[in-house]
């Protein structure tokens, strides 16, 4: 990947510790409880586990039966019952009340398994905590903070120490902070630092982003198929049999690593051109002698047929692809899009998406949609939530909350809004009042933030897809991912100076900071983002990471 | 010390845990011990059984600390999870062998089991669990609120019912909030809730919104309704309230109870806006519940229906009626037109819907009717709010035949568009009379190609080639 696009390439750190870590953690706790116990596992944690250990691990520290924790009686023979499930009430204290109010105290036994982070791949590694996002960001409540702390804390105390920790957001100071805190308390060795800086990003710095349909292999992949924890279920009209696949995407995969970062107009050629190698591979067979065929056979055939294997299954997710996006009018949901990240023939976007409402193609495109121009023109929008009001007036609720969503009267601008705010003191009460006025700080100043930053590349330049230039190829050459962008300019100065109009854009809370220890592996960059990230930005990070010849790797909590 | 060993027995005659029960599952705990020894390394168990010789220490119930039976006991209260605040301030749950006596582990005495590991940075990661001696001074639990808001944080226990003064416990929530835990600034507020009442308790955290937040989404997830409801209302955020109330509709079952229920919801202080939604909603159920009572058997035993109509979107409701009510007469409740004006849907979210029902029904000629209108001379026509474009893309996907969709191919306004549909739905007649209009001759000997050999369109074709009227641009 990055390594062969510049040889100076540093290496990337062996993440793989992380997993023994978790599996060590895991052993430990079911050794608290000895002798025989059934283990009902959560759906959702099934596949971080996978990751983790496999069932002759658990078998051999005596977990009798596994099964899956599901909303009925439990039918077990077993004296202990072991329950490994995610945290819906994560806090210890919270949990225990819970217990006691409901008389289980005592009959229960809580204990923690912090698993912190999941590699994903070489160069990701995950919080996989999906309800970080709707707890941070909508329910205000920061119970991960100290998670996100604690999971920067591993990372520093096996791969640090940092030289560097750069941020934006409110949620990355309070990581940051916790995390200062740990490493205070606890003692500091000098070793080798493998990841020299990092760049924490809270999610809600870039809706944007998020918020643009995919167009790079793994984006797609990932909104039309879902990859969860690495993992990816292939239906059989991918897979051209009755059934359907769960295959793990990852370097691992030859042809996947190959195409991940492309853009998808890219991939079909290069299926077809390994397609047309494989098939000279294999006939090369013909006039072998039993002596050449044999060697064929030991030697390149197994290779041959995995890679048979994995081009097969690629090449049908892309005809999947196709078909399900020609079918929704793909193109046009595109232009409008860039449209709307051009602030070009407004007008024209909002009757699209009406029309995209009316003809009910698909509900989350629809609220997509709605969302983009809702941010990119900073709220100016009354006329849709009828359609959908009164099924949805619960997710338009949410949507406000999150910023994501501003309604406005038709006409009414930003100055008008800020100037009615005095008058929200006086006829409303102190709880509406801050609502207004977080709503307020929540503006997006997607339009001056895109000209400051050059997001939008002049539209008249011929973009070659297949030799990408700067990140805008992950969105067709029509769009810079805002975090990226920031990721990109602070390290090229080292800091926020000059960006101070930007900064101002994004409500501040930004900061760099350096410690005392200077390392020399200033090349291997940690980018976290707190409330997840998309597989679009993690390409356009690995475009950065091969021009600039460092490595993001990125630690993100995912959250779709 | 003594005064906190009187606190203990207080503790646990008033507490309503009862105390531990050791004498039956010693042999299960010993064995709890030795499992745990087997993942600590032995050399480093050695160092902190030296660490705890040094410190002469003695627990509540009186026996030395590090002792065989206190550290039994001390698993088994690891193990139930009882050492809730005030249980046993006076056992210096740092010592790194005994780190795991709190509620939740930090993560350092998580790392602790790893010493077996022999990756040297984990062995780097794990000292920080050597350095509590610091702690050790203080068996009784003095420590002010910040000091028990770093423990608290660091997943250790500290006390918090000696906070009993409201300043304390405000201390103690404001330094939670500065600390930006939120499993702490919950453990406070559990705190509070117990020990303070609801008018004190709401008022303070008016003007905390951090812990606000917290509060309610404890509250939320707890399902302790009744209390959030008196707080929003408290606070004065009506339409929170009357959302909260209006989204218990999603736990009733039983659609005469919902829809009598989201009756009830109408007096709700809900913004303007929402206050429409939620009529129509309860307008949208109890018309439901008369649609699914009525209708002709024979649509339904032709095209047996998938789910029931209770509780669908609107939009899904009129497509249902556009399907097996359409013909019904505008004063039924099931009529689409009825729906229709009930709800104020726009034209075209109406055309789309009725389009779509009628084409997958093949009713071609509702489709035909659905577009003509009349002027008022009596000629017919045929308009649409929606492209034509759209509509024969709506028609195509439901496989109609070819001699209707060229009537709406015909339609498409921009001739390049219309020539491209007619072509790839093989109208072409359509094709033929556009390029003529266009005056395009080659393009019309181009097309002579793709019909059939004589065919009526090849002959078409060549009538129109040797046509002298017509001054060909080409």
């Amino acid at each position: 990947m990055a390594n062969s696009a510049r040889r100076d390439s540093p290496e990337l750190p062996d993440f793989s510790l992380l997993k023994r870590l978790a599996r060590d953690q895991l052993i430990y706790l079911l050794e608290q409880l000895p002798g025989k116990k059934d283990l009902f596992i959560e759906a959702d944690l099934m596949s971080p586990l996978d990751r983790i250990a496999n069932v002759s691990t658990l078998k051999q520290h005596e977990v009798d039966k596994l099964y899956k924790v599901e909303y009925k009686p439990v039918v077990s023979t077993s004296d202990q019952l072991c329950f490994l499930i995610r945290p819906r009430i994560q806090t210890f204290y919270a949990c225990e009340a819970v217990l006691e109010e409901q008389g289980m105290f005592g009959d229960v036994t809580t204990d923690e398994w912090a698993f912190y982070l999941l590699p994903l791949d070489d160069d990701i590694i995950s919080l996989e905590l999906p309800e970080f996002f709707r707890d941070n960001f909508l329910a205000g409540d920061q119970r991960w903070m100290r998670t996100a702390g604690s999971a920067l804390h591993l990372l520093h105390s096996l791969y640090g120490p940092f030289s560097k920790v750069y941020g934006i957001g409110r949620y990355s100071k309070m990581a940051y902070e916790s995390w200062r805190e740990q490493v205070e308390q606890g003692e500091q060795r000098a070793r080798q630092a493998e990841i020299g800086n990092v760049f924490l990003i809270d999610r809600d710095v870039d809706f944007v982003t998020p918020l643009c349909s995919q167009v790079v292999y793994e984006g797609l992949v990932d909104d039309i198929f879902r990859i969860k924890c690495g993992c990816v279920e292939f239906s059989p009209d991918v897979t051209a049999s009755d059934k359907s696949v769960k295959v793990m995407l990852n370097s691992q995969d030859k042809v996947f690593n190959e195409i991940r970062n492309e853009h998808f107009s890219n991939v079909f050629g290069f299926l077809s051109q390994k397609a047309r190698n494989l098939q000279t591979a294999y006939d090369k067979r013909r006039g072998m002698d039993i002596k050449q065929m044999k060697t064929f056979v030991s030697e390149e055939l197994k290779g041959l047929k995995q890679e048979h294997r994995l081009l097969s299954l690629h090449i049908g997710a892309s005809e999947s692809i196709m078909k399900k996006k020609t079918k929704q009018d793909f193109q046009e949901l595109l232009k409008t899009e860039h449209s709307l990240l051009e602030g070009f023939e407004i007008r024209e976007c909002i009757s699209y998406i009406e029309e995209h409402i009316s003809r009910q193609v698909s509900m989350i495109e629809s609220l997509r949609l709605l969302c983009l121009l809702s941010i990119t023109e900073n709220g100016e929008l009354s006329f849709v939530t009828s359609n959908y009001g009164v099924d949805h007036l619960l997710t338009f609720s949410n949507l406000r909350q999150l910023g994501l969503l501003v309604e406005q009267q038709p006409g009414e601008t930003l100055t008008v809004m800020e100037s009615r705010v005095g008058k929200l003191v006086n006829d409303k009460t102190a709880g509406k009042l801050t609502d207004a006025f977080s709503s307020l700080a929540k503006k997006s100043n997607f339009r001056a933030l895109s000209r400051k930053l050059n997001l939008v590349p002049k539209s008249d330049e011929e973009y070659d897809l297949r030799v990408p230039r700067d990140m805008a190829y992950i969105f067709s050459g029509a769009y810079v991912p805002l975090s990226c962008k920031l990721i990109e300019q602070v390290l090229e100065r080292d800091g926020w100076t000059g960006l101070e109009e930007v900064t101002r854009l994004l409500n501040g809370n930004e900061f760099a900071v350096t410690g005392q220890i200077t390392s020399m592996s200033d090349r291997i960059i940690l980018v976290m983002f707190l409330g997840g990230c998309t597989f679009s930005e993690i390409s356009a990070l690995r475009f950065l990471g091969r021009e600039k010849g460092k490595h993001g790797p990125n630690g993100c909590s995912v959250s779709h | 010390m003594t005064k906190s060993k009187a606190d203990e027995e207080d503790y646990w005659n008033s507490s309503k845990f009862k105390a531990f029960t050791f004498d039956d599952e010693d042999d299960e705990l010993i064995r709890l011990k030795e499992s745990r020894q087997a993942v600590n390394s032995i050399q480093r168990l050695v160092e902190e059984d030296d660490d705890e010789d040094d410190v002469e220490k003695v627990s509540w119930s009186g026996e030395p600390v590090g002792s065989i039976s206190w550290s039994v006991k001390e698993t088994a209260a690891s193990n139930q999870r009882t050492d809730r605040e005030p249980a046993f301030p006076k056992i210096p749950t740092d010592t790194p062998s005994l780190s795991k006596s709190q509620s939740g582990y930090s993560l350092s005495s998580l790392f602790k089991g790893e010493t077996a590991l022999s990756d040297s940075s984990i062995r780097l990661y794990a000292p920080e669990l050597r350095k509590p001696k610091s702690e050790y001074k203080d068996y009784v639990s003095d420590w002010s609120p910040e000091e028990t808001i770093q423990r608290l944080q660091q997943g250790k226990t500290a006390p918090l019912e000696k906070f009993r003064s409201l300043q304390d416990k405000l201390l103690l929530l404001d330094f939670a909030v500065s600390a930006h835990d939120g499993n702490v600034i919950t453990a406070v507020l559990i705190y509070l809730k117990r020990t303070l009442s609801k008018e004190v308790l709401f008022r303070e955290l008016e003007s905390r919104q951090t812990a606000l937040r917290h509060f309610i989404h404890y509250l939320t997830e707890t399902k302790d309704q009744r209390l959030l409801l008196e707080l929003l209302r408290a606070l004065g955020r009506t339409e929170d309230v009357a959302l909260l109330q209006y989204k218990e509709h999603l736990s009733i079952a039983d659609e005469n109870k919902r829809r009598d229920f989201l009756k009830s919801c109408l007096s709700l202080p809900f913004s303007a806006e929402d206050s429409a939604h939620v009529q129509d909603h309860y307008t949208l159920l109890e018309r439901q519940i008369i649609i699914e009572r009525g209708g002709k058997v024979e649509i339904f035993q032709k095209f047996p229906r998938r789910a029931s109509i209770l509780n669908m979107p609107l939009i899904t409701t009129l497509y249902y009626c556009c399907f097996y009510h359409y013909s019904e007469p505008e004063g039924t409740y099931s009529s689409p037109l009825n729906i229709r004006q009930a709800f104020k849907i726009s034209e075209k979210q109406y055309f789309v819907t009725a389009l779509a029902a009628r084409a997958k029904l093949k009713a071609w000629l509702d489709v035909d009717a659905l577009f003509t209108s009349r002027n008022w001379l009596g000629f017919t026509r045929k308009k649409s709010p929606l492209s034509f474009q759209r509509v024969v893309d709506v028609l195509q996907k439901n496989s109609a035949p070819t001699q209707v969709l060229q009537d709406y191919v015909g339609l498409v306004e921009d001739p390049d568009m219309r020539i491209s549909l007619a072509q790839k739905h093989k109208c072409h007649d359509i094709v033929i009379n556009t390029y003529r209009d266009m005056k395009d001759r080659q393009q019309l000997l181009g097309y002579r190609g793709k019909v059939g050999r004589g065919s009526a369109e090849e002959r078409k074709i060549d009538e129109l080639l040797n046509n002298q009227q017509i001054r060909w641009k080409n």
